[in-house]
């Protein structure tokens, strides 16, 4: 900041409409956007330790968006936590833009993974954690999320199964369910986790008290699956 | 003496202990030659089961936490069924990794079709970014995979069970031979049988481990008369032939492409020797090709 300038006003929660509404144009994920945007808020306000200044520190918590459609909720919170420059994203999926309708961790400050197709987040999560484990890193936290349609893909099984039985007490999915999942999950999304070895929380993804309890509720050794369920897709 | 597999296992069970930055991802094929360094080291081998989708996506994770992974299994399970996750979880991520396979275009030829995977290294060249190694001895497989763990890039090692008598270790093409007639080029483990089936031809012989990057400026000096070439590949027929062409985009020139066949699918078991025969990849088959392919010039 240069000499002079007035602080900058801290970005809250009551800004992420504006912040979206500059990206809004004809976006066919909005609705997709707009279900993430109170599991995203309460994990970048409450939860997750990382900021612009621990952006690249080895200890910082990592947040993996594995759905990356509708990443507008996304760009809106990374912005309002100083990430990225809110100037930046009336801009956005325009070519000179660094943000796109899937987001590329190599162009964006702050994101961890590149993601647009679905089924890659969980396995790399669970990588970092192996990786994390192998460097004496056992305290920060992985969070993963993920859409209840996203599930469809086999790849997250292969790391539901595969974390579960590893553990990971450092991983959190979080699996926010718009019942949009074409054939349905019968008894179900945290029945999957749970049968794996994972501990499981089903809250309304709208409540930011009982998002952060989830999210925060010890889970010493497995894995943990926050089933966040938002009113379903288009309605 | 050992084959390029046990080289690259008793290599990794020593890596292990001297680079903490190493981890080795598995999916159960070669995790018992690997028991002993998994018991050493019960963060640094992870064996993940057969789910290849995650080995590749476990891989990129570890890269971006800061490990230098090296992924081993089969050719048609490292590259062919997680080729998204080739594409996405390491060469999109911006992550590196060491993927190393065992088993060639048809090393296990009783198999079938399901345990062979001439394409491999076709698609791993329809993503930029990786070095391409194909080593044609045990001892370039050590060589070229002790270079590949210090860096962050993204490898492919392409060991085999076939292989040339003796090791030619180093970087970019090397001029085996000289002549005037033409240029054959040998990749890996095709060497010895290019030799015997051009001596008494008055041709040059190059040989490559490394085929990504393409030495296209060895390869453009050695055309010194007449710009005809053959490529000799273990794996699909042409795989190399962009590379030929942009390095001689600059004189007329003939390219011949050996390598296995893309007319049709093999459905034959038997031995190594009769798929050698079969593709056109035995010695006097390709005697035969480059006789003919400079005669007609």
């Amino acid at each position: 900041m240069r000499t002079g300038d007035a602080p900058t006003r801290a970005l809250g929660y009551a800004d992420l409409p504006r912040l979206i509404a500059a990206m809004r144009g004809d976006e066919k994920h909005s609705g997709a956007a707009e279900s993430t945007v109170d599991v995203l808020w309460v994990l970048y306000d409450r939860v997750l330790n990382v900021s612009p200044a621990t952006a690249d520190d080895p200890a910082r918590d990592r947040f993996l968006l594995s759905k990356g459609h509708g990443p507008m909720a996304y760009y809106a919170v990374l912005a309002a936590k100083g990430f990225l420059d809110p100037a930046e994203l009336p801009g956005w999926a325009g070519s000179d833009s660094r943000l796109g309708m899937h987001p590329d961790r190599v162009l964006v400050p702050g994101v961890e993974i590149s993601s647009g197709s679905l089924g890659h987040g969980l396995a790399l999560g669970a990588g970092m954690v192996f990786g994390l484990r192998a460097r004496g890193l056992t305290e920060p936290k992985v969070v993963v999320l993920t859409g209840d349609a996203e599930l469809d893909e086999g790849s997250n099984h292969e790391a539901i199964a595969l974390a579960g039985r590893a553990s990971m007490a450092q991983l959190t999915v979080v699996v926010v369910d718009n019942q949009s999942a074409t054939h349905g999950w019968p008894g179900g999304i945290a029945q999957r986790f749970a049968v794996e070895g994972w501990a499981t929380r089903t809250v309304d993804g709208r409540d930011h008290d009982a998002l952060h309890d989830a999210f925060t509720t010890p889970h010493p050794d497995r894995p943990l699956c926050v089933v966040a369920v938002v009113e379903p897709k288009g309605s | 003496m050992p084959g390029m597999r046990e080289a690259f296992l008793s290599t990794m069970d020593r890596m292990l202990d001297e680079d903490p930055r190493v981890a080795v991802v598995l999916a159960d094929i070669s995790a018992a030659s690997l028991a002993d360094a998994a018991r050493r080291h019960p963060d640094r081998v992870i064996n993940v089961g057969i789910r290849e989708q995650a080995l590749v996506g476990v891989a990129g994770g570890l890269a971006l936490a800061g490990m230098r992974p090296v992924v081993h299994t089969f050719p048609s399970f490292l590259v062919e069924r997680p080729y998204e996750q080739v594409k996405l979880d390491l060469a999109h991520q911006g992550a590196g990794a060491v993927l190393v396979s065992w088993g060639g275009s048809y090393d296990m030829p009783t198999a079938g079709r399901t345990h062979q995977s001439p394409g491999d290294v076709a698609l791993i060249d329809t993503i930029p970014g990786w070095t391409v190694h194909v080593p044609g001895h045990p001892d370039e497989a050590v060589a070229v995979l002790r270079d590949a763990l210090p860096g962050d890039d993204m490898v492919y090692l392409r060991l085999s069970g076939q292989s040339n008598a003796h090791p030619r270790p180093g970087p970019g093409m090397q001029v085996v031979r000289e002549g005037t007639r033409g240029v054959v080029l040998a990749v890996g483990p095709m060497l010895d049988r290019v030799l015997a089936a051009t001596d008494g031809l008055d041709v040059t012989v190059l040989y490559a481990t490394t085929v990504r990057p393409f030495d296209g400026a060895t390869l453009r000096s050695a055309v010194t008369g007449a710009a005809d070439v053959v490529l000799v590949e273990p794996y699909l027929a042409g795989t190399s032939a962009h590379q030929v062409s942009e390095a001689l985009s600059d004189v007329p020139h003939r390219l011949r492409a050996l390598g296995v066949r893309r007319d049709v699918e093999v459905r034959r078991y038997g031995d190594v020797a009769d798929h050698d025969l079969a593709h056109g990849l035995d010695e006097a088959s390709i005697a035969a090709a480059v006789k003919a392919f400079l005669d007609r010039a």
